[in-house]
């Protein structure tokens, strides 16, 4: 009995083995799709998901307007104090009124967590987050950005 | 045979003091044992923990209620969706906020992905600390196609914050129920390759086989849950015990092992894999139209009072723990994780059994070093 049991475990034994290697045998021959990505190479290639979040950006259209009113409101959601804005009064023309309106909207990417929390709170729209990763810079300072471009203004009829 | 109590009752003399790790303050996961060797039977075992605090805790007192969820994604980075929901569900007792049909199913579905995600790399993983390479790559093709799910839909791939109090972030993707589709066709075909290459194997079952042996009284007086307290026959399974969202009206049974031993655990987490795969296919099909996201106040205000909530994440409980006194942030948050409790059980674990079975007995603990260290 003793030799039988012996017998029966060893042959068990292998035959686990072998279907083991039955398996990588499979994946040796039938090496057919190839899933790694050769990053450099690849990059005109690449395609990231819409929603990635890589950095915040400000969207402008063809005017060079944005949509954002000076709020604050991306400023109090950020939870490392990514985000700071200053702004400024301006005139309104037809009526002589002062008006708040953004100076410059300074962003922090060397603290920026990307929780999506500003684009969340904002009531207009007028940050996204923009599917880019690669952030490497010699000097830090550079990634403290401006987000609103030189000349910009608020587009019309937001508020 | 196993059990060498001769050796650990013996004088000091001979023994060895070793230290596993850290091998880098910088790298991720450090944990630092201090194991004393008598030949290669191991005495005692010393867990020292605290290279990777980041004071998560203390932290989230000075975040508002908005805030601090994004915070909990590194504790557990692998369960990072569920660290989420465990805290979106506190701060929506607080505020008795009714979370949408649609958002429940969503999340749920989420949370079943970042389970199958988060044991897949811990099968990976672990037929890698026994030696064996090629289950890695397995099971990293598996967990890219749940990482790419979740870049779609949730725009991260392991910190997603996708969940805010009373809801989610944004609407699901217009992909999201096709990916998973195919997913859970590929997936169960794959998940008998991965029984066909290491379940059953020789090697596989003679170095797990009654290594680091619990019985269910130690689990109980340790606080063990998860993988961990189920492998020895304790029902510990929060979403059996205390459903949260929709866990009752869905169909799943919960993993139930006996022996114990680490080849019990292993099997825990293989079949709680096709548990999760079987809730999902209940819901995929069966997303609720409407809101992804109660009405909420711009500025959350808990009541105050003291709230708790418990999820099953990967590892075990998770439990959150907010004292509020009124205002926009936290008193007081303190989080029950799976993981510091699993961990203490190690010394038990592995007394008295040989140096090399520490990482067949250890490895089954599903350790993730920062939500033990917070």
């Amino acid at each position: 009995m003793f030799l039988k049991d012996y017998i029966k475990e060893v042959a068990g034994a292998l035959k686990s083995l072998a279907s083991g290697m039955k398996m990588t045998g499979y994946y040796f021959t039938h090496h057919k799709e190839i899933i790694t990505e050769e990053y450099p190479d690849n990059r005109n290639s690449l395609v990231l998901a819409e929603r990635f979040k890589g950095e915040v950006v400000m969207t402008h259209d063809e005017n060079n307007e944005h949509a954002c009113t000076g709020c604050t409101a991306c400023e109090l959601a950020c939870p490392n104090a990514t985000i700071k804005i200053i702004t400024k009064f301006d005139v309104d023309e037809a009526t002589g009124k002062k008006k708040k309106a953004l100076d410059t909207f300074i962003y922090h990417l060397e603290l920026c967590t990307l929780c999506n929390l500003c684009v969340d709170a904002c009531p207009t729209g007028a940050i996204k987050m923009a599917p880019t990763f690669e952030h490497s810079v010699f000097d830090r300072n550079q990634l403290t950005k401006k987000l609103n471009n030189p000349g910009s203004k608020i587009r019309a009829g937001v508020e | 045979m196993y059990r060498t109590t001769d050796i650990l009752t013996s004088s000091t003399s001979g023994d060895m003091v070793i230290n596993v790790g850290p091998q880098h303050p910088a790298t991720h996961g450090v944990l630092h044992l201090v194991i004393t060797l008598n030949g290669e039977t191991i005495k005692k075992i010393e867990p020292h923990l605290g290279y990777i605090h980041r004071s998560i805790e203390k932290m989230c007192e000075s975040l508002t209620y908005r805030q601090f969820i994004y915070v909990t994604s590194r504790m557990d980075y692998l369960s990072a969706h569920i660290n989420n929901h465990a805290c979106a569900l506190c701060v929506e007792k607080g505020l008795q906020i009714e979370v949408p049909p649609r958002a429940q199913v969503v999340r749920v579905i989420l949370d079943e992905l970042t389970r199958i995600a988060s044991h897949e790399l811990w099968w990976g993983a672990m037929a890698m600390d026994l030696g064996a390479f090629t289950p890695f790559f397995h099971a990293f093709r598996e967990r890219e196609m749940i990482n790419e799910i979740m870049e779609e839909t949730c725009g991260a791939r392991l910190t997603m914050n996708y969940i805010v109090p009373g809801g989610v972030m944004m609407d699901i993707h217009p992909n999201f129920q096709k990916k998973i589709k195919e997913f859970i066709v590929l997936y169960k075909q794959k998940i008998n390759e991965y029984h066909e290459l290491v379940t059953g194997n020789v090697i596989f079952e003679n170095r797990m086989k009654n290594i680091g042996t619990l019985t269910a009284e130690q689990v109980i007086s340790y606080g063990c849950s998860g993988p961990v307290a189920r492998g020895s026959g304790v029902k510990s399974d929060i979403r059996k015990l205390y459903p949260y969202e929709i866990y009752d009206k869905l169909d799943f049974e919960e993993a139930l092992e006996t022996g114990g031993d680490s080849y019990a655990r292993y099997l825990i987490r293989m079949r709680e894999m096709e548990q999760s795969i079987k809730i999902i296919e209940q819901l995929v099909d069966n997303i609720p139209d409407g809101d992804f996201q109660a009405k909420t106040k711009a500025v959350l205000k808990l009541p105050k009072g003291e709230f708790y909530t418990s999820v099953e994440t990967a590892r075990g409980e998770l439990g959150v723990y907010i004292v509020s006194e009124g205002g926009t942030t936290p008193y007081r948050i303190k989080f029950r994780s799976p993981g510091f409790s699993n961990l203490s059980i190690l010394n038990d674990m592995v007394k008295g059994g040989k140096i090399g079975d520490l990482i067949a007995a250890m490895g089954t603990l599903d350790l993730v070093i920062p939500d033990i260290d917070r």
